[in-house]
């Protein structure tokens, strides 16, 4: 469980962090969802205790991160991909962290294996691929087979293969009882690994919802009709309070009548249909929709913030 | 089970499954203890020993130490007859050939701010932070695991550079019972230390290698020459108060006019240490990673 009240940090007059509040439950994986420069790797590094807030409070388990004698028990985190030194062996780098904790070097073989480093465990970590050091990462976080499991970004460089193998470990932390916070910037990502949602854009909190639920908003209610009667059953749906928007000679694009209704009044006036489909928001769409005034640089010339 | 081509040219094999859920046999625990200071100094030590730099700069240390040490013996032996009476009846058998300290006071330094800015760099200091949250057992350990290491190395070099060097002294050593022989060893090794943890702590306080080694140089090297454009009437106010002069003020035998009592310049050299170390562990505490 971790526990976050008004949680603000600001650099100088910067607010990167603004004032969030929100619980991440145990038994279920939850989605940290925001465009790169929201504040997510931010509230995670406030979560670990490694920048303090401005304001505002961060508790693991009750308390905050610092307190706990055993922290690596607690929460084990993957932050940016290369917390690592690169001229040490992904094993020495391992034992050095268990040592703080009196864990043995038996454990750390253990999760080298798990994460399939073992063949590399003696070769020095600077030589290592983005993948392997995102593995070495999450070995270093199941490290002391920690409580709560926190990961930034996990699957960035990261195969098919290693993509799904994250998923299935958070998801089999998370049915332990465990609790997992995850960030991505990648919806469709979020989509099939997390049960619930935090959106952050701009560094406040835009949404705290289930998947479902924000899965749900992103379902239309735009339907894509072609027909060789455009005119006459486009003017007859304006006439009805649809917005209609004419995308080809014989394509309409109808916000408003469901598919049904739109098929019914076709049948009605004698024009044939010839497609009648609802269109698909994608979910990378309805995010953009939910954070697009909150992205701090937009892409388009001349409007940067 | 496929197999994945890394850069690293070897074949590593894919992942194995996730942890299985509730259904799934039960998790073996992990055991741990909870952190400690001496667990903290195990974990630098294994952080220590596990890279390759250490290693050759330690030995740089010592081969700097022991190497000018007796070439300098060799060398005013070898000369002895070119130098003035006024250069012979001052001359140190004890001082020359420690003379190495100087280079050795390099390798020490940068190894002793390689040690945190290392992490910094690397980003492995938030793995360490994360680990130990509280922070300041980390500093403590790794200034008493660097003290340790220093001290026992370079006073078995200062050892060896004064036993070998005078022995190419010839008729103008010094021998270890004479006064000034183990002062001048033991007070070299303590110097060479504590100049390692100043190196710490400045890492903490600067966390970049190339502005705490070039801090430490200034303060080690540059200052005492600098030191010396000032009016005459202010260097004694000055000078003996630097690390070096003040660290040189007990260890050497034949210390120069103005320079502090052996006492005063070990007080003064452990005031630096104090300040410095004082500094590092309040931005420590203070600062975000």
């Amino acid at each position: 469980m971790i526990d976050a009240k008004h949680l603000t940090k600001t650099y100088g007059t910067k607010t990167a962090v603004d004032d969030l509040t929100f619980t991440v439950r145990p038994g279920q994986v939850t989605g940290f969802l925001g465009p790169n420069g929201a504040g997510k790797s931010t509230t995670m590094r406030m979560i670990l205790g490694l920048d303090a807030p401005t304001s505002g409070t961060v508790t693991v388990a009750g308390q905050p991160y610092r307190d706990h004698p055993r922290p690596l028990q607690v929460v084990g985190a993957l932050l940016e991909a290369r917390a690592i030194h690169t001229s040490r062996t992904a094993y020495h780098h391992l034992l050095a962290l268990a040592t703080t904790h009196g864990i043995g070097a038996e454990r750390v073989r253990q999760v080298l294996e798990q994460v399939g480093l073992t063949e590399v465990a003696s070769k020095r970590a600077g030589g290592f691929s983005l993948g392997m050091g995102q593995r070495l990462g999450i070995a270093t976080a199941l490290l002391a087979d920690p409580e709560t499991l926190i990961l930034d970004e996990p699957v960035n460089g990261l195969d098919p293969e290693g993509i799904r193998w994250i998923r299935d470990l958070l998801k089999g932390f998370a049915a332990e009882g465990r609790t997992v916070l995850v960030s991505s910037h990648l919806m469709s990502e979020m989509a099939v690994t997390a049960e619930h949602v935090l959106v952050l854009g701009r560094g406040r909190l835009l949404a705290d919802l289930p998947m479902s639920e924000l899965l749900a908003q992103a379902a239309s209610d735009v339907v894509l009709v072609r027909t060789p009667g455009a005119d006459e059953l486009g003017k007859a749906l304006a006439g009805i309070g649809a917005t209609v928007s004419r995308t080809d000679v014989d394509a309409l694009e109808v916000t408003g009548p469901s598919a049904g209704r739109i098929g019914d009044l076709a049948r009605d006036l004698g024009i044939s249909i010839h497609g009648l489909v609802p269109k698909q928001v994608s979910l990378e769409e309805a995010f953009m929709d939910m954070t697009r005034d909150d992205v701090e640089f937009h892409a388009s010339a001349g409007s940067a913030a | 089970m496929s197999a994945l081509e890394t850069q690293a040219g070897a074949t590593v094999p894919a992942p194995r499954a996730a942890p299985a859920g509730p259904a799934g046999p039960a998790r073996l625990a992990v055991r741990s203890h909870p952190v400690s200071t001496r667990r903290v100094l195990l974990s630098e030590w294994v952080k220590f020993r596990s890279l390759r730099s250490t290693a050759w700069t330690l030995l740089a240390a010592v081969v700097l130490m022991i190497g000018i040490g007796w070439l300098a013996g060799w060398g005013s032996n070898d000369s002895w007859a070119e130098l003035s009476p006024q250069e012979q009846a001052t001359f140190s058998p004890v001082d020359i050939t420690l003379a190495g300290y100087y280079l050795a006071q390099l390798a020490v330094s940068v190894l002793g701010v390689l040690l945190v800015t290392g992490e910094y760099a690397t980003g492995m200091v938030r793995a360490t932070f994360a680990a130990v949250p509280r922070r300041l057992p980390v500093l403590w350990a790794k200034a008493a695991l660097f003290a340790g290491v220093t001290f026992t190395l370079m006073l078995l070099a200062a050892l060896l550079s004064f036993v070998g060097g005078q022995q190419l002294l010839g008729e103008h050593s010094a021998t270890l019972g004479e006064a000034g022989s183990v002062r001048g060893i033991v007070g070299v090794a303590c110097y060479l230390t504590v100049v390692g943890v100043l190196a710490v702590a400045l890492g903490f306080l600067i966390r970049s290698t190339a502005g705490g080694v070039a801090t430490m140089c200034g303060l080690l090297l540059v200052l005492p020459t600098l030191g010396l454009l000032l009016p005459s009437s202010w260097q004694e106010h000055v000078l003996p108060y630097l690390p070096s002069n003040a660290g040189a003020a007990f260890f050497s035998a034949a210390p120069s006019a103005d320079s502090l009592s052996a006492t005063a310049g070990a007080a003064v050299l452990g005031g630096w240490l104090l300040v410095t170390g004082v500094a590092a562990a309040v931005t420590l505490t203070r600062r975000d990673v």
